[in-house]
């Protein structure tokens, strides 16, 4: 008996699949294909996954519509979900204020003017209740985007879903978790790099042993790009990464298979069209080759690479601000030609501020018109196999395994080591500093046009666009929320709570997450238990570097 | 005579790709830049300022909160003796110019400002406080 083709695999899994319409065809009636290409593949849903993770892609799921929002208090947030949910969203991202990014409470001197302004402010299990109250937790995911604090809100979030009747095992979600990239790129810091992977390396345990479906990182590219990477940097770093944390994994006794599975990634969209979806198909075949060849995957999960996309924040403007919407647009064209599984569009307000509601909903349209008018959800990969874009893919790939090499030489031949090293060494930074200058240099000069910057500028002194103004009064509501916690509870009990943190922080092969969320209960807040960890594991300081 | 500049970030604000290749090109057009690094206070940006002895402040501020900590730079600086015109640069509406104007900001450049305005807006600054 010949072995089974390509072919017969694809078509089995993709007639096992459920499809959300029986036929898919143009506009003009043309019954199209699920897919194209030669007979022999390379199809969807096959090893190293090029084409795409399903062999149905989004004929049987579209992508989740997620998107990023947080500002003022748990109460102003809870308002915005319950808006993203009514309007369509089918997931939920939390975006946290610079203070509780940093670990600090609302009250704390370093975070005047900062409370709430650019996400919502978090300083205890309090505001965790009121940020989530009535949303369905155990029907819709939820992203966390933190970091540096991850474990800390972690603790929260399970402390909050436990006292509403819903177990840890049944919160699906991601947890952002990605330490790396913020020393890399993202800037927010709080311990030391590798006190700071221990933290990760227990959350990654915790969420293997209790939560089946959380992803416990989100490796994450988008800030790296953002800060001013390239694309085949982003790719090469974030990939990176990922094997640094399957790395870290095993110094926690898990295997390659108990941990890739639960990592997810998260890309950026930027506005070279062709050279973003290269870099998405080349990201799923790196990842598929390396963790199968290099760290011996054996699962096919751990081979697939998933990921969210967001369209660039810093291709925005804020000349014209309208002319974002095409930019998003296209950029989430691209995400979705390359095959995410989860995508978060920019308002066209973000040069500016953080989006109000009206923009907001444009961007969400802008999702809902690609999903439900466009067609091209109907056919999986539909750019593979051309010429161009197959080559644009493979050099994506050289260029990243260049820059791998280079990471595992820093390290000796460990991506983990060569990771945290890049960043002591001030590697990473200086990489991404240099593609940002000459990016810059280009615009300065004219050799790459910004409509609306540097070329085509009429229309620039238009009316300003309504843009949502966060108050003062925020902080000081916020601020009085959080006193009010710190008058009601037990202070004897927080008091015992962050001395067990203490004292098992002290001890490297302890798991942190139980003291953590203990303490969560107790209504000790973020600023407490990140101060508590901070006295034993010391604070990190970044030699400036220009 | 060169131009000294001190850029700064103030307060929690991570976001360092915009002071880092504006203090390149800064250079490029002949500045001598010293940069603080993150995390700033209002306080250390006005000590490290004066022992410097720079000719300009540049606040890069992209998290909304330059309303609240651009002043208090300024603040610092005057508390201390000194008349370091103070400039910012980063995500400023165009509704907050007056009242950085109000608290003494010497200059705003927003997003879109290319390096020629900068440095000559700089230059121009640091001319009319010699006279």
């Amino acid at each position: 008996m010949s072995p089974r083709s390509a072919r017969d695999e694809w078509l089995e899994a993709f007639n096992a699949a459920a499809k959300r319409a029986s036929q898919f065809t143009t506009m003009s009636g043309v019954t199209l294909d699920p897919v194209y290409g030669p007979e022999s593949g390379p199809y969807p849903g096959q090893f190293p996954y090029t084409r795409g993770l399903h062999a149905s892609m989004y004929r049987t799921r579209l992508w989740t519509m997620r998107m990023f929002a947080g500002f003022g208090t748990a109460l102003d947030t809870n308002a915005r979900f319950k808006e993203i949910i009514a309007a369509g969203g089918t997931g939920l991202s939390t975006a946290f204020d610079m203070p509780t990014l940093l670990g600090l409470d609302s009250d704390d001197p370093m975070a005047l003017g900062e409370v709430g302004r650019c996400g919502v402010a978090i300083d205890s299990l309090d505001d965790m209740r009121d940020l989530f109250a009535d949303i369905e937790l155990d029907e819709i995911t939820t992203s966390m985007t933190i970091n540096s604090p991850a474990a800390v809100m972690l603790a929260l979030f399970v402390a909050q879903a436990e006292e509403r009747g819903v177990a840890r095992a049944a919160l699906g979600g991601t947890l952002q978790n990605d330490i790396l990239k913020e020393y890399q790129a993202q800037k927010e810091f709080v311990f030391p790099p590798r006190q700071s992977m221990r933290l990760v390396r227990n959350t990654i345990a915790f969420t293997a042993a209790e939560m089946p479906k959380w992803n416990s990182i989100s490796v994450s590219g988008y800030h790296i790009r953002e800060a001013g990477s390239t694309a085949a940097e982003e790719l090469a770093f974030t990939l990176a990464n990922g094997f640094a944390y399957v790395e870290l994994a095993r110094q926690a006794g898990l295997g390659v298979d108990d941990v890739a599975p639960r990592l997810s990634f998260f890309f950026n969209a930027h506005i070279d069209f062709f050279e973003e979806i290269a870099k998405y198909r080349a990201a799923r075949r790196l990842w598929a080759t390396w963790t199968r060849d290099h760290y011996g995957a054996r699962d096919e999960r751990s081979w697939q690479l998933r990921f969210h996309t967001q369209t660039a924040g810093v291709s925005l403007t804020a000349q014209q601000p309208e002319i974002n919407i095409a930019r998003t647009a296209i950029e989430a064209l691209a995400g979705v030609l390359g095959g995410t599984q989860s995508l978060h569009t920019n308002s066209m307000d973000e040069a500016l501020a953080l989006p109000s509601e009206k923009a907001a909903r444009i961007a969400l349209r802008t999702q809902q018109i690609i999903a439900y008018e466009t067609g091209v959800v109907h056919v999986a990969d539909p750019l593979g196999g051309s010429y161009f874009v197959e080559e644009l893919t493979d050099e994506m790939e050289r260029r990243a395994e260049a820059i791998f090499a280079e990471i595992a030489a820093l390290g000796n031949g460990s991506m983990l080591e060569g990771c945290i090293r890049g960043i002591e060494e001030n590697w990473f930074q200086g990489r991404i500093a240099d593609s940002a200058y000459q990016l810059e240099r280009h615009f300065n000069d004219g050799t790459r046009t910004v409509v609306g910057v540097n070329r085509f500028t009429e229309g620039n002194d238009d009316g300003d666009l309504e843009i949502l103004r966060i108050t003062n009064e925020d902080e000081t509501k916020q601020v009085e929320r959080l006193r009010e916690v710190r008058r009601r509870r037990d202070d004897d009990r927080v008091r015992a709570t962050l001395e067990t943190l203490a004292k098992d922080a002290v001890d490297p092969e302890r798991n942190l997450m139980p003291a953590l969320i203990d303490a969560a209960r107790a209504l000790a807040t973020v600023g407490e238990m990140m101060g508590t960890l901070e006295s034993v594991f010391g604070r990190y300081v970044e030699v400036p570097t220009l | 005579m060169t131009v000294r500049i001190l850029v700064a970030k103030v307060g929690l604000d991570g976001h360092d790709r915009g002071i880092k290749v504006v203090a390149r090109l800064l250079r490029d057009a002949g500045m001598e830049v010293v940069y603080t690094g993150l995390f700033q206070t209002p306080e250390t940006v006005a000590i490290a300022a004066i022992q410097e002895d720079v000719d300009v402040v540049g606040l890069s501020m992209l998290s909304g909160a330059h309303l609240t900590l651009a002043p208090l730079v300024v603040q610092a600086l005057r508390a201390k003796g000194s008349d370091i015109p103070v400039v910012v640069g980063g995500i400023v509406p165009r509704n907050d110019l007056a009242d950085l104007e109000a608290a003494g900001i010497a200059g705003v450049f927003g997003p879109g400002a290319g390096a020629q305005q900068m440095v000559a807006e700089i230059n121009r600054l640091v001319a009319t406080a010699d006279r």
